[in-house]
Parts: C-alpha cells; sequence; structure tokens
C-alpha cells in the first residue's frame, strides 16, 4: 500500500506541518515504508479480541473538587513567546 | 407551494457549576484578570496531566437521573484533536463513544400542548478559552481562564418540530439544570449555550432534509428567533428551487438573518481515540445509589408541595417554581412572615415590578428575602398598612443598608391604633357630613367605603382601615 | 575511590565516614563530566545548583539532622524530566528555551530522598529513537566506541552512567529507550510496571507506554533509586496507589526453584550469532545457579514492532500537539498568519524524525484508517499481553537478548526509520503490555562491545526482577568493566 502525495498533504494540514516539494518527497516514501512494516497487523486474527488502549485493567482515580493551584500567571508568561496585558498573543485570527 | 415541517435538533453545552475545573484545581469562577485561573495544567505545559474532578462526574450522573437516562458504568474519555489557540493541548478531552448518560427526555409545552423530546445523550469535556480578536491591533489575545471548566454537552433527538419548542426545550433545561444546582444558569457569563441543527422537509415524508448548524444561539429569544430565521431561509431555498448546503450558520440578532461561518469549510478530521491519560471512568452501583438518595426537589415537586403545605392556588405555585431561585426566594422570606399567600403575592406583584423594571434575576434583588418577609409580617401583625408596605419595599429598594424599624419610625409609618384617635377623627368627619351619616343610618351600607376613605385621608393614611371601618359600624349600631 | 565503577553504598558510605563531603564528590564528577564532554552526554550542567545542594546535605549530616537515602549522591536526569528552574528541552529545538516552571514528580521524589541533580542528560529528541542521534544538541557518543551509537531514546543517561560520568541516571522507556542503551553501553537499565513511576512531569512521548527508570552501575544501586523513585501519584490519573515495591529490602531473598522461560521466537534470524552465544551463556550461569530453563513461546513477537508503530505515533501526533509556539518553546519567526505561524514552528521546531512520527501518528488516527490501523493494533496489543500472561502460568521470569546487536555505527541506519525501527524488536512488546523489565551486562563481544541480558517479569514484580540481576551480579564481574575513554 503506498501513500499518495494528497495523502500526505491532508496529513500535514492536520498535523499542522509544512510541506515543501523535497519534504513531500521523503515523506510519501518514508510513510510507505513504514504503512508496509505496519500491513503485518492485518494478517492477525483479532475478530474475539477487545482492543487494549492502556496497559493494565485500571479504573479512573477522581479528585475532590478543591482548588489546589495558584495563580502564577506572571511565571507562566514569563517563558511566553507573546503576551500582553495578561493574555497570549498570535497572529490575528480571521474570524 | 408545499406544507414543510422543520426538524431541529438541539445541542446545550452547560457548564458545570464546580469549583475547580474538570481536569486540575484551578478555580472556574467568572470575571478573572485573563489568564489568573490558568494553571500549569490548564495552559498545558509539557509533562503535566489531567485527574478528572469528582464533583463533575456526580453532576452528569444527577443530570442523567433527572431525565430519567441511563447512565453507562464505564464511559470512555477521547482526545478530539484540532488546532486552535485557545485549545492549549492541541485536544480537547471529551467523551464520544461512549458518554456518560444515554437516553432520557425532556417535555416541552407550547400552547398548552405537550411534546416530549429525546435527549440521545450528555457527555462531559473540558471548555476551551476564549479568543479576543479586537483587542489588539493585529493579534488575537488568548485567555485560557475558562479552558477545562466543566461542560456537559447535552444532545437532544431531531425531535423538535418548532422555534417554540426549541426556545421552550432551552428554559426547561435551563430549569432543570438550576433546580439540580449542576449549573449557575447565568447566560450572560455563557453558563448555557446552544447549537441548532436544522432541516426542513415537506410534510409527511419521513426522510431528513439537509440540516444546517446554527452556532452560538445563546438567549432564549435568540434561539427561538434565529430557528425561526433559519427556517424561513430554508424554506426560500426550497421553494425557489434551491438545495439547502450543509453548513455551520451564525444569526445575526440585528439584521435579523442567518450566515455561513466562515473558515468552517475545510472539513475536519478529529482524530478520536481514548485518551491514555485517564483509564476508563467506572461507576458504581453505590455512587449511583448515593446521588439518587441526594436528590434535589424539582419543579413539579415542589410545585405541588407549596399547593398541599402552603396551600397556594396551583397559579401561584406554579408561578413561584418557575425557576428555583424564586421558590428559594419564598421559602426564606417565609422564615419571617407566617403568611405563605401573601408572601406569594408581594413576590408576584409587587417585587416582580420592581425586578422586572430593571430587568434584573430575583437572585440579583435589592431586597432580599429577609426584609421581604419582615415587610409582609409587619402588614400581617398591623404595625403598617398594606400601603405603608409599599412604602418600605419602594424606600429599601433604594437603599437596602437600611433597617426596617429605622424606615418605619423615620417615614412615621407606624399604623395608628388607638381607638381613641380615631373615635375623634370619626366625630369630625361625621360632623361636617350629618346628610351622608343620615343615608348610612338608613341602610346605605356603600357609605362605610367613602367614611372609611374620610378618616383614613384626615390620618394622612396613619390609621388602620380595619379599625377605622369596625367603630364606624359598631357607631351605626348603636 | 575510583568513582568510574563505584556503587553507590560505596559512595553513601564514603560520605557517611566523612571520607569526603558531598561537595567534593560533585566537584569530582563535575571534573568527569567536563573531561568527557567529546561524549555529548548532557545538555545541562547545573554546577552551582549541584554544588550549592551538596553543601546544603553536607551541612545537615554534620548537624546530624535526618538525611535521605540518597543523600548528596549527584545524579542525573534525563532531559524529558521538568526540572524546575533548569532548561528542560526534551532534546528538541521547540524547547531549546524551555526554562521550566515546575518539577517531575520522579525528580522531586528523588531529590527528597536526598539526591544532587547535577545536570540535564542528551536523548533522541522526544525520546524517539534508538541511537540518540536524533537530537537537537548533537549525538551522544558510546563510551566503549566513540565511532558506534550509544542507544537511545536515553543515550545521554546511558552513556553518562557507562563513562563514570555520574553513578546513576534517570531514563525513560517507551519502547526500549531505557534497556536497549543500557545494553548498548554495558551497564544495569530498569523500567518499572506502568504505574509504579509517576508520569507528572516527563514529557510525554507515548502516554500509555512511557514508564521512568533508572540507569545504574549495577541492579543493587538500581534498586535503591528506584525504591525512592517510585510511588503513588495523585497527579497522574494512571499512577498506582499501592506502596512502593521496596526492591532493596527484598534483594537477598534467594530464588528458590526459579523458572526461566526463554522465548523460541528471540533466537532467530535477526539476532548477531555472537549475541545468541552471549545470552545463552548467561542463561547457563542461571542454570548452574539452580534455576530451571523453559522453551516458551510468544507467538504474536513479531506484531510488537508493528503493533508499536501504530499506537506510539498515534499517541504521540496528539502529544506533541501542544507544542503550537504559543504559551511556550520556539515561535518562527516567518508567521504573518497564525496558519504559518503554526506550520513554521512545528517545522522548524521538530527534527526530522519527530516529524515523521507524528506524520504516520496522524495518518493511522485519521478517517477511514482509524479502525484498520489504530483500533487493530489495540486488538494485537491484547494478544501480546495475553501471550505474556500465558507464558508466566508456568514461569517466573522470561529471558533472552535486549538487542539484535551490540552498538552499531553512528550513521549507519540514520536513512532507513524502519531499520532503526527494529533495534526495539525485543524490547517494545514488554511496553505493549506494561510489564518491568530489565537489561543487565551479560558480556562482551569481539570488538569488545557490551551484550545486554534482557529480564522480564511478571505485572509489579520489579523486586524479582532486582533480585535475578542481583545474583547474576554477584556471580559475574561483567557489570563492573568500565571502558577507557581517551581523553
Amino acid at each position: 500500500m503506498s501513500v499518495s502525495r494528497k495523502d500526505v498533504k491532508v496529513i500535514a494540514t492536520l498535523a499542522q506541518l509544512d510541506l515543501e516539494d523535497h519534504a513531500a518527497k521523503s515523506y510519501i516514501q518514508e510513510m510507505t515504508d513504514i504503512l508496509a512494516m505496519i500491513q503485518k497487523l492485518q494478517q492477525i486474527d483479532t475478530s474475539k479480541i477487545d482492543p487494549m488502549p492502556h496497559p493494565q485493567d485500571i479504573q479512573l482515580r477522581l479528585r475532590s473538587d478543591e482548588l489546589t493551584e495558584p495563580e502564577q500567571r506572571s511565571e507562566l508568561q514569563s517563558i511566553a513567546p507573546s503576551t500582553e496585558k495578561g493574555f497570549y498573543l498570535v497572529p490575528k485570527v480571521l474570524d | 407551494m408545499s406544507d414543510w415541517e422543520s426538524v431541529i435538533g438541539l445541542e446545550v453545552h452547560i457548564q458545570l457549576a464546580t469549583r475547580s475545573k474538570i481536569f486540575s484545581g484551578a478555580s472556574t469562577e467568572f470575571g478573572a484578570e485573563p489568564n489568573n485561573q490558568a494553571c500549569l495544567i490548564d495552559v498545558a505545559l509539557p509533562g503535566v496531566l489531567p485527574v478528572c474532578n469528582l464533583e463533575a462526574v456526580r453532576m452528569a450522573v444527577k443530570f442523567g437521573i433527572a431525565i430519567g437516562a441511563g447512565i453507562n458504568r464505564k464511559s470512555i474519555f477521547e482526545r478530539k484533536n484540532y488546532f486552535y489557540p485557545d485549545l492549549p493541548k492541541g485536544y480537547q478531552i471529551s467523551q464520544y463513544q461512549i458518554p456518560i448518560v444515554v437516553g432520557g427526555t425532556l417535555d416541552t409545552v407550547v400552547d398548552g400542548s405537550v411534546h416530549t423530546v429525546g435527549i440521545t445523550r450528555a457527555h462531559l469535556e473540558e471548555d476551551a478559552g476564549k479568543s479576543l480578536h479586537d483587542e489588539f491591533p493585529g493579534a488575537t489575545g488568548i485567555d485560557l481562564n475558562r479552558a477545562g471548566t466543566p461542560l456537559l454537552e447535552i444532545v437532544s433527538d431531531p425531535d423538535i418540530r418548532s422555534a417554540q419548542q426549541a426556545a421552550d426545550y432551552m428554559r426547561r433545561l435551563h430549569r432543570l439544570v438550576t433546580y439540580l444546582g449542576i449549573c449557575d444558569g447565568n447566560m450572560q457569563e455563557g453558563s448555557l449555550r446552544c447549537d441548532a441543527n436544522v432541516s426542513m422537509r415537506p410534510r409527511g415524508q419521513e426522510e431528513l432534509g439537509t440540516r444546517t448548524e446554527l452556532k452560538n444561539i445563546n438567549s432564549f429569544r435568540f434561539v427561538e428567533k434565529g430557528i425561526i430565521t433559519e427556517i424561513d431561509r430554508q424554506i426560500d431555498v426550497l421553494e425557489s428551487g434551491g438545495t439547502v448546503i450543509q453548513e455551520t450558520r451564525l444569526y445575526d440578532p440585528i439584521r435579523n438573518i442567518t450566515r455561513p461561518m466562515r473558515g468552517k469549510e475545510d472539513a475536519q478530521d478529529y482524530r478520536y481515540f481514548p485518551d491514555p491519560d485517564l483509564p476508563p471512568l467506572v461507576l458504581s452501583e453505590e455512587f449511583i445509589d448515593s446521588v439518587r438518595t441526594d436528590f434535589p426537589e424539582l419543579p413539579e415537586q415542589r410545585k405541588l408541595r407549596f399547593m398541599t403545605q402552603f396551600n397556594l392556588s396551583e397559579a401561584d405555585a406554579a408561578q413561584l417554581t418557575q425557576s428555583r431561585p424564586v421558590a428559594d426566594y419564598f421559602e426564606s422570606a417565609l422564615d419571617h412572615a407566617d403568611n405563605p399567600k401573601g408572601v406569594a403575592n408581594w413576590i408576584n406583584g409587587e417585587l416582580s415590578s420592581y425586578l422586572n423594571k430593571e430587568g434584573i434575576d430575583i437572585s440579583d434583588s435589592r431586597v432580599d428575602p429577609d426584609a421581604l418577609g419582615q415587610i409582609v409580617a409587619n402588614v400581617d401583625s398591623g404595625v403598617i398598612s398594606g400601603h405603608g408596605g409599599k412604602i418600605l419595599l419602594s424606600i429599601l429598594w433604594e437603599k437596602p443598608k437600611l433597617s426596617i424599624n429605622e424606615i418605619i419610625e423615620s417615614e412615621n409609618l407606624r399604623q395608628d391604633s388607638d381607638s381613641g384617635t380615631i373615635e375623634a377623627l370619626i366625630d369630625e368627619v361625621f360632623a361636617a357630613e350629618p346628610e351622608q351619616v343620615q343615608r348610612l343610618k338608613d341602610g346605605n351600607q356603600k357609605l362605610i367605603g367613602f367614611f372609611v376613605g374620610q378618616v383614613m385621608k384626615k390620618s394622612r393614611g396613619k390609621a388602620d382601615p380595619k379599625l377605622v371601618s369596625d367603630i364606624i359600624r359598631k357607631r351605626i349600631r348603636s | 575511590m575510583n568513582l568510574a565503577n563505584s556503587g553507590l553504598n560505596q559512595i553513601a558510605e564514603a560520605l557517611d565516614n566523612r571520607e569526603m563531603s558531598s561537595v567534593e564528590l560533585c566537584e569530582d564528577y563535575l571534573t568527569r563530566i567536563d573531561d568527557a564532554e567529546q561524549l555529548n552526554a548532557f545538555i545541562t550542567i547545573d554546577r552551582e545548583g549541584a554544588i550549592e545542594n551538596a553543601r546544603q546535605v553536607d551541612e545537615n549530616r554534620q548537624s546530624g539532622a535526618s538525611l535521605g537515602p540518597l543523600a548528596g549522591i549527584p545524579i542525573a536526569h534525563k532531559d524529558i524530566f521538568c526540572t524546575k528552574g533548569l532548561l528542560t528541552s526534551c532534546g528538541s529545538r521547540i524547547l531549546s528555551n524551555f526554562i521550566s516552571p515546575y518539577s517531575a514528580t520522579v525528580v522531586e521524589r528523588l531529590s527528597a530522598a536526598g539526591a544532587i541533580t547535577i545536570g540535564k542528560t542528551n536523548m533522541d529528541e522526544f525520546a524517539m529513537g534508538s541511537s540518540s542521534e536524533h537530537s537537537y544538541y548533537r549525538p551522544v557518543l558510546n563510551p566503549w566506541d566513540t565511532t558506534r551509537v550509544p542507544g537511545g531514546s536515553s543515550g545521554g543517561s546511558a552513556a553518562a552512567v557507562a563513562a563514570g560520568l555520574i553513578p546513576a541516571a534517570t531514563g525513560t522507556d517507551t519502547g526500549g529507550s531505557i534497556r536497549q542503551p543500557a545494553a548498548l553501553c554495558g551497564i544495569t537499565g530498569i523500567k518499572p510496571s506502568y504505574g509504579r513511576a509517576s508520569r507528572f512531569g516527563m514529557i510525554a512521548f507515548a502516554s500509555s507506554l512511557d514508564q521512568a527508570g533508572i540507569f545504574a552501575r549495577s541492579a543493587k544501586d538500581a534498586a535503591l533509586l528506584l525504591d525512592s523513585m517510585c510511588g503513588y501519584d495523585p497527579k497522574d490519573s494512571t499512577s498506582l496507589d499501592i506502596p512502593p515495591p521496596q526492591c532493596t529490602q527484598k534483594l537477598e531473598t534467594p530464588l528458590d526453584g526459579l523458572r526461566i522461560g526463554i522465548p523460541e521466537e528471540y533466537f532467530t534470524a535477526g539476532l548477531d550469532a555472537k549475541v545468541a552465544e552471549i545470552v545463552q551463556r548467561a542463561l547457563k550461569e542461571y542454570e548452574s545457579l539452580g534455576a530451571t530453563l523453559i522453551d516458551v513461546k510468544l507467538p504474536n513477537s513479531d506484531a510488537a514492532i508493528p503493533c508499536y508503530y501504530v499506537i506510539a505515533p498515534a499517541e504521540a501526533s496528539s502529544n506533541l500537539s501542544r507544542f503550537d509556539g504559543v504559551r511556550y518553546g520556539y515561535r518562527s519567526e516567518h508567521g504573518e498568519s497564525l496558519a504559518q505561524m503554526y506550520r513554521k514552528t512545528r517545522s522548524e521546531g521538530f527534527g526530522p524524525e519527530v516529524r515523521r512520527r507524528i506524520m504516520i501518528g496522524t495518518y493511522v488516527l485519521s478517517h477511514g484508517y482509524y479502525d484498520a490501523y489504530y483500533v487493530k493494533a489495540q486488538r494485537v496489543r491484547r494478544l501480546i499481553s495475553n501471550d505474556y500472561s500465558r507464558v508466566f502460568e508456568t514461569c517466573d521470569l522470561i529471558m533472552g537478548p535486549t538487542t539484535p546487536t551490540t552498538a552499531f555505527e553512528i550513521g549507519a541506519k540514520m536513512s532507513d526509520p524502519v531499520l532503526m525501527y527494529l533495534n526495539d524488536v525485543y524490547t517494545a512488546a514488554v511496553n505493549l503490555a506494561g510489564l518491568p523489565a530489565i537489561s543487565i551486562p551479560a558480556g562482551f563481544d569481539e570488538l569488545g562491545l557490551p551484550v545486554g541480558l534482557h529480564i522480564v517479569a511478571p505485572y509489579l514484580e520489579e523486586a524479582r526482577l532486582l533480585q535475578a540481576a542481583h545474583l547474576y551480579q554477584k556471580h559475574t564481574d561483567y557489570h563492573l568493566a568500565t571502558p577507557d575513554l581517551v581523553t
């Protein structure tokens, strides 16, 4: 199974990665190779097997509804690329 | 011209009234300085992890029980992946394949006819932050205080058939969640937000037409007007031979039109998958039972109780229980006045007109239930007249800090119940109107009102009208 | 004392007997680190912080205050663990300016036990790699042969411990990232059961597979660190609410009647003959110590790498979405629009291997492929996990090679991702099943390169793992060998 240029473009858009021409070419090749390797899974019969998203069978633990986090905006924003008046700034979002 | 039927389904997001966020211990309080309530988990620093809030789960279960839904003993948090600057992790934690609440119903009543709306599901998720597009030149400002606030998304079946029903559904949902105490119901602060899926089909046709989604119609009024507008638009399109395009639209209340939302054309692929940071949410029978036993009284139950316990008419009880804050206000006021009917009249009458005049909710009333209860009690015990009570309320409305007794004294509202003084006033009035006195004595009972009014005038409203009337009756009999 | 191969209890004893102060000890290690700069084992060295903390411990010791089990002992942390006030880069340009405002639970627990953080070790970017070549900060070199890789992704920690630059270090293991470099560098590396150590503050690669662990010079040292590092953390929903494993206490417990499962699938084509021979010799050693070797089958072993390379990239693609240039880290200057800012930031900030895995992960989760790839892999994962459960019905431990070959040359596998992925062929299945496992030195090939013995235990049986490793190390001296570093 091979990956098309169009597939790669769609995936790069979803993943917010740049896709210059030379990059597209190598992505196509590498993804095709990796997918060929992954393809082996299809030969395994899993018809009566449930998926296993967690390595152990554990349940969600719930915490009580308490305020535990101090206000630390200035500390958190001191490492931000761009802030003003307490807001994080990004290039203007159009609608 | 065809006869069109509208098919409407609503997705309502309610903010759950927890103190802390669904996956972090930061505060959910509204109105803080930007990003002051965005902790390291909310800003999605590298390495941070979510831990789920028990109270949010309890509230979702409470809602499920209230609408007669099924509660999944095992539900799954998944990641909904997309990039947006106010979505710090690049995914929203939500429930997708297996939500916590499935099924249930909510009845709407429009023009006296009951219509049951099915609830498809309700699921827990986290809210995103807020983007400010107009605050900074060339830039969008991001405030993550709201990021991580717990939401319950309630999805209805496409059972709704009119804009009026949709608005009523929304109102009843609002009433229910505020009664349950799981949402503060504050529409201005976005505690209840609604998206509507609208489609049209020729009446009698089974198959559904193409739907549009109206986003962010966040008031009862706009739900109704927005849907009416969209229905009209779709009918126009269909009757002029066009086709409705499946798209997301916005309602513009100023121009009263709906328009397509820009930037939503890209087909999204959210790549949902179970969040590996959060194992399955498993609920025990004991937990669900504990929510069931600790259940608040719902609107209908409360109405019936008001009718039996306080001997109120159905109309009064219905009016008082229309919202939980009004019913709570009523019961608090009763702590000070042992007169349910009287308190009901004061709330539904005088107090309501003040609230309506300023367009505020009873929870923001400048006269609190204690004060109103005391006003009613003072009227009932004859300390002040009903008229005096109204004066008292009007002064208190302007100056809520003042004490009731002070106002009664300073405004001279204390009712005169000294029969000696009243006898003297009656003497004066009788002396001035001998002919009328004769007619009264001859049996013209209507004149009692006239004399009471004259005496009241002379007393400048301070005489107890009942006492005046009693004395006059006694005099003419003798 | 020779710092290159001193055990922690020797060091602790020296500190206790006031043969040296913690400050002196830290200074000695810092000198060794400086002398071995060419290994690129470290990304950050915190001289001032380390000396200051060591001075504090020395003062406490002087005043007779009660001290933790690791008091005054310097360690290093893989640069994937957030350390408050220190650069935490995760080997990536995208975090090359990220001074963490908080510390990982693992870091805090080890500090609370008295350990001194001396620096942050180099690694494959976001722990994606098996050679430590995929780092924004130059590749790490193997101290046994500096033309070869140390393995990865925790290559900096492995090389630093192997070269005696530090007595122990933390690492993380998602598909073999502790055990594989431990094997290639000839040291002891343990990954505990999933849920034993908190993941809070450990930058996520694949959340359902990632687990913190330890590099040390012996099983005994590893036990000491593991006991301090593990434990319940309410900040991690997958952390187990059970007491820590108490490995040190159980270390000398005899392993009477030990049954060792030898999976036939591990000794097939692809395994280097010399590595096979050395591993067989180690198994014989166990036999001679009283253990019974049992041939077992792990029939889905072949599926482990494909399964891993669906699940790990899928989770990674989502975990790495937060690196968007908005709130911290690198932001490209070439972003006029938001979309451009995102794409340039992420394309310039992530290296090629990370971008590749994000692409694969996005692909297998996308519409139309989710069931065929992602869900399918999660089903196969259960089959793999079931295989282990079945084998552990008749065995106490599973043993085999950690890696198919010894350390390979730098650059040898950089152009072929799939070939690189096969380094994890024996280790990745363990992460899929969440089991504890260790790699210990078992000998050297004809080039003098170390070979690792891989031991896997049932869930939560870290203590048994370390007992077995310790038993071996009491009867062999491979773990005491040190490379001759030409400096």
